[in-house]
């Protein structure tokens, strides 16, 4: 019987190493990672990741299903920033099937994926805090992801795993509710967030404990096919919302914070600083908004855009459209297209083959935490364990993407 | 469709390079296209890195056409982070021997690409360090992936194409 994962034994009496299997499912991990370490001491002298504990199969499922059933997959990789995949995925298509956006829809497209930029990052920078010891700073922001999940239940209505907006768009419009909480988020999560680094930023502890801990060099991260935050702490200026502008992020003024050492403190700053950035963009976002014609919350292409219900009930053309879209019976170019948008972890990529058919030929997704996770193992080798716990935590790994 | 300027000068670069090794060029949707051999793979891919500045890995991935001579296609893609282009590279290989050099030698982050593209398509790539399965277990015993492996019950006859006039 073959196993996947290494189950190192140790049969010298003599050997001083210890094996320790973190994982898979282990309190300090936030997740399903396997990990068997050779320990001596408290130093990791090797280790060996083993993933894949929770793989669904999603490329192959994509291939068989029409268009619109694959943005629910999409939720489920990075499931702590959903709309970012979703809207990933829309644009993907829409590139496909050269549909130009109204400038309304990339407005309140680019609200919501950088709520959820800020939901991501508020994760992963509280669980720093938390695994360095400061409970409070945990318990504290985490508040803010509530309120951005009210935000995104009001205009999609769910949560978690959104499955918000439609190829073409959104399925209906922003209420007041939204704006009024929209706005409220504005107003109040500059304060926490402040208060969140004035916790942390300057905190002895939570430096000794971060600073100068798993330390990468830009030739490394680069060598390794970092992206993201990851990639950004260690000084490299690459975000793909600057270099490749998808969604009219062109339209807008923000920073692209960069580390210098790539260690597990400057990962915490480049986070935070995003989440001040984010606030911002979405801040000029809700300004250009009041410039758009109201109510345009789709483009204007009914052969591709899902109809509401009571059209498709009562109106010829649009059940015609909704019978041809749910059949995946759309006229889609026979072609490929690769579109890569800035998830919470980094570039996230779409690989899409279109035959012609009714579903995708190939679908590849191009998973940011797959990529960077491959160097946890060699990286912790001679560090503490203590300080691997908080270096995995830093690199944000989501098990969802991590295993697609 | 018309080459923008970048794209034709990477595309001439490499023709003064490889010559016909590099062939069917195209550009769908702005991103320069084409398809190598796989004894030259390796070269290109230095050549880019080195010389054109392709200096990022983007991803490696397969796509299988059941049926052709060289049915699966190992597709990789190339940023150029300085210029902002981005380049894909197809390399067509045998269903029967699937094989090919690996590309762990310039990129180590190529690693798990490969290990996750062997388990999903069995393209064993040569040389590879730690060439394991990732996401499945061991014992699965196919790659699951290539298209004769069927996702739902075959026997089903209410989701076939032939139905949808396909």
């Amino acid at each position: 019987m073959n196993h996947n994962h290494p189950v190192f034994t140790d049969n010298d009496p003599q050997s001083e190493l210890v094996t320790l299997n973190l994982g898979p499912t282990h309190p300090a991990t936030h997740g399903v990672f396997q990990n068997v370490l050779q320990l001596d001491g408290e130093r990791i002298v090797s280790g060996v990741s083993t993933i894949g504990y929770i793989h669904r199969a999603f490329e192959k499922i994509a291939e068989h299903r029409p268009f619109y059933q694959i943005t629910p997959l999409t939720d489920r990789l990075n499931y702590c920033s959903s709309p970012i995949n979703n809207m990933g995925w829309h644009m993907t298509v829409e590139k496909l099937l050269n549909i130009q956006m109204p400038k309304r829809v990339d407005y309140l497209r680019v609200i919501i994926m950088e709520l959820s930029r800020i939901a991501d990052h508020i994760i992963c920078n509280t669980i720093i805090g938390q695994d360095t010891g400061a409970t409070t700073t945990f318990l504290y922001l985490f508040q803010f992801r509530e309120h951005i999940y009210e935000i995104f239940e009001e205009v999609c209505g769910a949560r978690l795993t959104t499955n918000i907006g439609r190829i073409g768009g959104f399925e209906r419009d922003f209420n007041d509710i939204a704006f009024t909480k929209i706005n409220k988020f504005l107003k109040e999560f500059p304060i926490a967030l402040k208060e969140f680094e004035n916790l942390l930023t300057r905190n002895r502890i939570f430096i000794d404990r971060t600073a100068g801990v798993a330390e990468v060099t830009k030739e490394t991260a680069l060598e390794y096919s970092w992206t993201g935050p990851l990639l950004r702490a260690t000084g490299v200026d690459y975000d793909v919302r600057v270099s490749d502008p998808y969604s009219s992020y062109q339209d807008f003024d923000f920073d692209v914070p960069v580390g210098t050492s790539g260690d597990i403190y400057d990962r915490y700053l480049v986070r935070n600083e995003e989440m001040w950035q984010s606030v911002r963009i979405i801040e000029q976002a809700m300004v250009k908004l009041k410039t758009e014609e109201k109510g345009i919350f789709h483009a204007d292409v009914p052969e591709f855009y899902l109809p509401p219900k009571q059209e498709v009930y009562n109106n010829m053309e649009a059940l015609i459209y909704h019978f041809k879209i749910v059949m995946g019976e759309i006229d889609a170019p026979k072609a490929e297209v690769y579109h890569a948008v800035e998830g919470g972890n980094g570039e996230l990529g779409f690989y899409l083959i279109n035959d012609g058919g009714r579903t995708p030929y190939r679908l590849h997704f191009r998973r940011p935490s797959f990529v960077n996770y491959q160097m946890f193992a060699p990286m912790s080798e001679g560090m503490l364990l203590s300080d691997a716990i908080i270096n995995m935590s830093s690199m944000n790994i989501i098990a969802g993407e991590l295993d697609a | 469709m018309e080459e923008t300027t970048i794209n034709n000068d990477i595309h001439v670069k490499l023709t003064e390079k490889f010559g016909e090794k590099v062939t069917a060029v195209s550009e769908p949707y702005g991103l320069l296209t084409f398809v190598t051999y796989k004894d030259v793979i390796v070269n290109v891919l230095l050549h880019l890195k080195n010389e054109l500045k392709f200096n990022f890995l983007t991803d490696i991935t397969a796509v299988h056409y059941p049926g052709k001579d060289h049915g699966i296609a190992v597709v990789y893609h190339l940023n150029n982070m300085v210029e902002r282009v981005r380049i894909r590279i197809k390399v067509f290989i045998s269903e029967q021997d699937p094989t090919i050099p690996t590309a762990t030698t310039v990129w180590k982050g190529a690693n798990w690409m490969e290990r996750e593209t062997y388990d999903l398509f069995g393209v064993k790539f040569e040389g590879h360090p730690d060439l394991r399965r990732i996401l499945n277990m061991d014992d699965l015993g196919v790659h699951p992936m290539l298209k004769q492996y069927p996702l739902e019950d075959p026997n089903r006859v209410d989701k076939k194409d032939e139905f949808f006039g396909r």
